[in-house]
């Protein structure tokens, strides 16, 4: 770190983190709870970024991984009772991980659209599951009485019910998986990752193992995304298939791109703008969609390095030029 | 089963695929040509159906709802050719899902301002409007029997052209080898914006087309979207036969699933797409990377 | 807010300002208050899809229960009201959120809605949850007022299981033997079938097949063919909106309807008729309403809902004008004082409206008790051919309110 005076970015990501710190003290629980809402999507959002960004494999069935790991805990929460959280969160999230896996075995085989398309399908395929047979409540979804906690030796030691807590214990989730991804990027295991990403043909000829390592990627996404979708459901309280929809894929990618696509923690504010837009735009205007849309086909003429192209964002990962997209077209 | 219901469901599943195909048919081109991922197709397909809804209810003639809401829409497509995609070819696939799915949003939005939200029937025209006995109890509508042999006559016309005239061959050339064509200098501009403008204008056809048999309401798109992206993948990108023949594929599978196997109906066609995949990885008649 | 007098550099409201990208957006908006005082204005807020394939129900219910409100000068109980609107889409999935919004930022007394079941539910667990006061103008989902029932949940619509358990008896006594059904598979439409077909099976009825469609899908064409396969007496169908429009239509068109006739919950016909046109004549179905009711209450309703909108009104315009007249009795109980709740639900619950649907009283699980038309399609109009099962009172299973 240098002795220059600190930029604009790097204050505004001081004070974003100081306000994301202190919140407790002066929001109500309203707030509190949009705050996890968009710590959840963040949550996703960055380890989809793990797949698309720094794996430049572009999946619209992350939905599917997010909604999976909500259905389990429908499935797991014994009527009106609470589920065990420390049995259920790994379940879960092995749940959607697993799932990552099958998916990932067959659509890797394929490459650049087919593999957008191929996972775009699968991901529609597990929504009709859901959708159409009669595991949790088909169509309209199931409900989630009683949120998760943990519970030894008769105590309850973990109180998901109170904002507060949710709120922190997000915080806390947030920012363990901002450093796992950190470290994972910094790691040899990404650095291989980034180089199948930007020239698959030579980082064959150097004889890295290609297809391994992209499930791996995959897989780790996938796993993420079930973590996030664990904790919506613990959230609302209520899951349907409408979660492992592509428009949440889709979603998740708009945020990518804001945040920036080579940035562990880009996404995470990209899950901030995009949801804090939605909440504004939902209250004024009847229109609000419209709105949405022009600003996402904005985003994407004028800004595809994100946030970071208008120097309003800084981020701990490694510093690297966007690369133009020559590269990073083959999925 | 006896042979006649059979025979009908058959017939019940060749007309579904037939303007599965006709929607399909353009995804498949836009694709294949342009190597551009359109998310919006099935935004263009409700479209076509409320132009059809809106130019019927104004002017009581369904021919004009046919020609001038293909028209509209493919004017529609060179225009959003020229100031959106054409900036984002050769950019990252993810750039063309973000930006059809913009395109989504603000269009069913416009729909919504332009149309309204309610949903509407459309009369088919009136000397198409009768009914063939087809066994004692049931039967079948002209119209259905007629939307079927237009789309095969689309279809017919789509081969010709691209097997016999310039353009086509322009077009053949240009799905094989994008990057030699356009240092031979053929003019590339000009031919994508009229390609993605017929791949728009072929997915509204499908949609005035439908209209009258099914309901125009704002959900249509999705279903039809996924269902597309299916049959293209299936029958391999780019390949407008493949298109045919995942068409039938989806229409068969999706027929008689609902028949025998009712409640995972609805999964069965991505199956279906999965176990082509592990056979063919480029589909059926796919050509290769993209 | 109060001046820090502290010499801070850094003050919570400049650090706040200092915040400048988006967060400030969520956290900045307005925090709206409660309407503590008697004379602020009563925050009501419309929970109801205005757009998607119910969005033409939703506005008819919004529609309804603004038109009471104006026809008491903008009060309900003496006491002013103040709209707050939330599109809810008829998705389930963004239910809780649209809800909580409703609750937790707008801070509104009393939420009516919605129209889709799922979305209900949603907003049933939070209205438990957050004990808000919550009138159902429409979706029927037998839960609501069943297993999870509760004193601050009202309903002025119907139970799934109401509309369609008498026509069970109706195509009995005319002589169906066996019957073919066919629904959506989501939650209503199961528990509009389970309601026919328990009621029909008692009476010495046969069902053949129970087809579904997922929801929701219209793509009805290898079932109809299953159908004259099949060849039952009759066929019972449960379909609404757009979904509605096109099975008539189709059922129609593959010529069905001259050899095997067509029975339904009155929503296959209500709100559809002008898409459906001919092919709806002589559709039989039973429902709370009927177009052609003359009692007093409709035909003024229905004048007076024309003169507003220039719509004729329907099924779902009468239930939100009931919305507002159940609050309204509710709060007059209380002289407009929205916090003396027990006394309010106790009114609500002893309340006995004049409807435009007829006489209109409430069950212990504050859902409606009400006549049940049979209605058959005229002349594009729903006529009441009698009443088919009267004071139909939907049994509450699994409510555990006394």
């Amino acid at each position: 770190m240098s002795f220059r005076a600190p930029s604009l970015a790097q204050t505004l990501f001081v004070v974003a983190l100081f306000v994301a710190l202190t919140l407790p003290l002066f929001a109500s629980a309203y707030y509190l709870q949009f705050a996890s809402k968009v710590l959840i999507t963040g949550v996703l959002a960055m380890g989809l970024n793990l797949a698309v960004g720094q794996g430049g494999m572009v999946s619209l069935c992350h939905g599917a991984f997010f909604g999976v790991a909500g259905y389990i805990l429908a499935l797991a929460t014994p009527g009106y009772d609470a589920a065990p959280l420390l049995a259920t969160l790994p379940l879960a999230v092995l749940g959607s991980a697993g799932l990552a896996f099958l998916i990932g075995c067959f659509a890797l085989r394929t490459r650049g659209v087919y593999f957008i398309m191929v996972t775009l399908a699968f991901g529609e395929m597990l929504f009709y599951l859901f959708h159409d047979s009669g595991i949790a409540g088909g169509s309209d979804g199931a409900f989630i009485n009683a949120r998760p906690d943990i519970l030894i030796a008769g105590r309850q030691w973990l109180n998901l019910d109170k904002p507060l807590v949710f709120y922190c214990v997000m915080l806390a989730l947030t920012a363990a998986v901002a450093g796992l991804l950190a470290m994972l990027v910094r790691s040899p295991f990404g650095h291989a990752l980034a180089a199948v990403r930007d020239n698959e043909r030579r980082a064959r000829s150097l004889g890295f193992p290609i297809f391994r390592i992209r499930l791996s990627a995959f897989v780790i996404s996938g796993g993420l995304a079930g973590l996030a979708g664990y904790f919506a459901a613990a959230q609302f309280g209520f899951v349907a298939p409408q979660m492992l929809s592509w428009h949440v894929s889709a979603a998740a990618l708009v945020m990518v791109l804001i945040g920036g696509l080579r940035s562990v923690t880009g996404p995470l504010i990209g899950a901030l703008v995009l949801t804090g837009l939605e909440e504004v735009l939902k209250a004024e205007f009847e229109n609000w969609k419209l709105i949405e849309g022009l600003i996402v086909i904005l985003l994407v003429i004028v800004l595809p390095g994100g946030l970071r192209q208008l120097g309003l964002l800084t981020t701990w990962a490694p510093r690297k030029e966007v690369a133009p997209a020559s590269g990073a077209g083959r999925a | 089963m006896s042979l006649m219901t059979f025979g009908i469901q058959l017939l019940n599943a060749f007309q579904y695929a037939m303007v599965l195909f006709l929607v399909a048919s353009g995804l498949t081109l836009v694709f294949g040509i342009l190597g551009y991922i359109n998310l919006a197709h099935g935004a263009f397909y409700m479209l076509g159906a409320y132009l059809a809804y809106w130019i019927v209810a104004k002017t009581g003639s369904f021919a004009l709802a046919m020609i001038g809401g293909t028209a509209i829409a493919f004017v529609l497509g060179v225009i959003l050719e020229r100031t959106l995609v054409q900036r984002l070819y050769g950019r990252d696939h993810l750039m063309q899902v973000l930006l059809s799915f913009g395109l989504i949003l603000v269009l069913d939005d416009a729909r919504q301002i332009l149309f309204g939200k309610d949903v509407h029937a459309v009369a088919p025209p009136s000397w198409l409007g009768g009914t063939i006995q087809l066994t004692d109890n049931l039967s079948y509508s002209v119209y259905r029997l007629a939307i079927s042999a237009f789309c095969l006559a689309v279809a017919a016309a789509m081969f010709w052209v691209i097997a016999r005239t310039r353009i086509g061959m322009m077009v053949r050339a240009g799905a094989e080898n994008r990057e030699m064509t356009r240092v031979l200098g053929i003019g590339f501009d000009r031919l994508n914006r009229y390609v993605f403008a017929a791949g728009i204008a072929l997915a509204a056809l499908g949609g005035i087309v439908i209209a009258p048999i099914s309901t125009v309401f704002p959900g249509m798109g999705d279903g039809m979207l996924i269902l597309s992206f299916v049959v293209v993948v299936l029958g391999g990108i780019g390949s407008v036969g493949g298109a045919a023949l995942g068409a039938l594929l989806v229409g068969i599978t999706d027929t008689f699933g609902k028949v025998f196997f009712p409640s995972i109906s609805s999964i069965l066609v991505y199956l279906l797409m999965a176990a082509v995949l592990v056979w063919r990885p480029s589909g059926l008649l796919g050509r290769g990377e993209i | 807010m109060t001046r820090n007098r502290r010499p801070l550099l850094i003050t919570r409201r400049s650090l706040l300002s200092g915040a400048a990208s988006t967060a400030a957006l969520a956290v900045a908006s307005p925090f709206p208050t409660p309407a503590l005082a008697q004379n602020a204005p009563l925050k009501v807020g419309l929970m109801l899809p205005y757009t998607g394939t119910y969005a033409k129900l939703g506005q008819f219910i919004d529609d309804g229960f603004r038109l009471y409100v104006e026809q008491k000068g903008g009060k309900l109980g003496g006491r002013e009201i103040a709209f707050v609107q939330i599109d809810d889409e008829s998705k389930p999935e963004a239910a809780t959120d649209n809800m909580n919004r409703l609750v937790g930022r707008e801070k509104v007394d009393v939420v009516i809605g919605t129209v889709h079941s799922g979305v209900a539910m949603a907003m049933v667990k939070v209205a438990r949850d957050t004990n808000t006061l919550l009138i159902i103008p429409n979706a029927g989902a037998n839960d609501a007022t069943g297993a999870a029932c509760a004193p601050n949940i009202f309903r002025t619509s119907f139970s799934n299981w109401q509309t369609t358990y008498p026509m069970g008896k109706v195509m009995a006594d005319a002589g169906i033997k066996n019957v073919a059904t066919i629904t959506w598979k989501y939650t209503a439409g199961k528990e509009m079938i389970d309601a026919f077909a328990e009621n029909f099976t008692s009476h010495g009825g046969k069902v053949l097949a129970e087809l579904t469609v997922p929801f929701p899908e219209v793509e009805f064409q290898a079932l109809l063919t299953q159908i004259a396969t099949l060849k039952p007496d009759a066929v019972f169908s449960f379909f609404a909106g757009g979904g509605a429009v096109k099975f008539v239509k189709d059922y129609a068109a593959a010529g069905l309807n001259k050899s095997i006739p067509l029975y339904g919950a009155g929503f296959l016909t209500d709100g559809t008729l002008p898409a459906q046109g001919e092919a709806a004549e002589g559709i039989k179905t039973t429902l709370h309403y009927a177009d052609d009711l003359d009692h007093p209450a409709n035909v003024a309703f229905l004048k007076a809902f024309k003169a507003k909108t220039s719509n004729d009104g329907d099924i779902y315009g009468v239930q939100g004008y009931d919305s507002a007249a159940l609050l309204d009795i509710g709060l007059a109980a209380v002289g407009g004082d929205a916090t003396a709740r027990d006394r309010m639900i106790a009114a609500m619950a002893a309340a006995k409206i004049d409807s435009p649907r007829g006489p209109l009283s409430f069950n212990k699980a504050h859902n409606p008790i009400q006549d049940i038309y049979l209605r058959e399609v005229r002349n594009g109009r729903n006529a009441r051919l009698s009443v088919a099962q009267a004071a139909v009172n939907d049994p509450a299973r699994g409510c555990k309110l006394s």
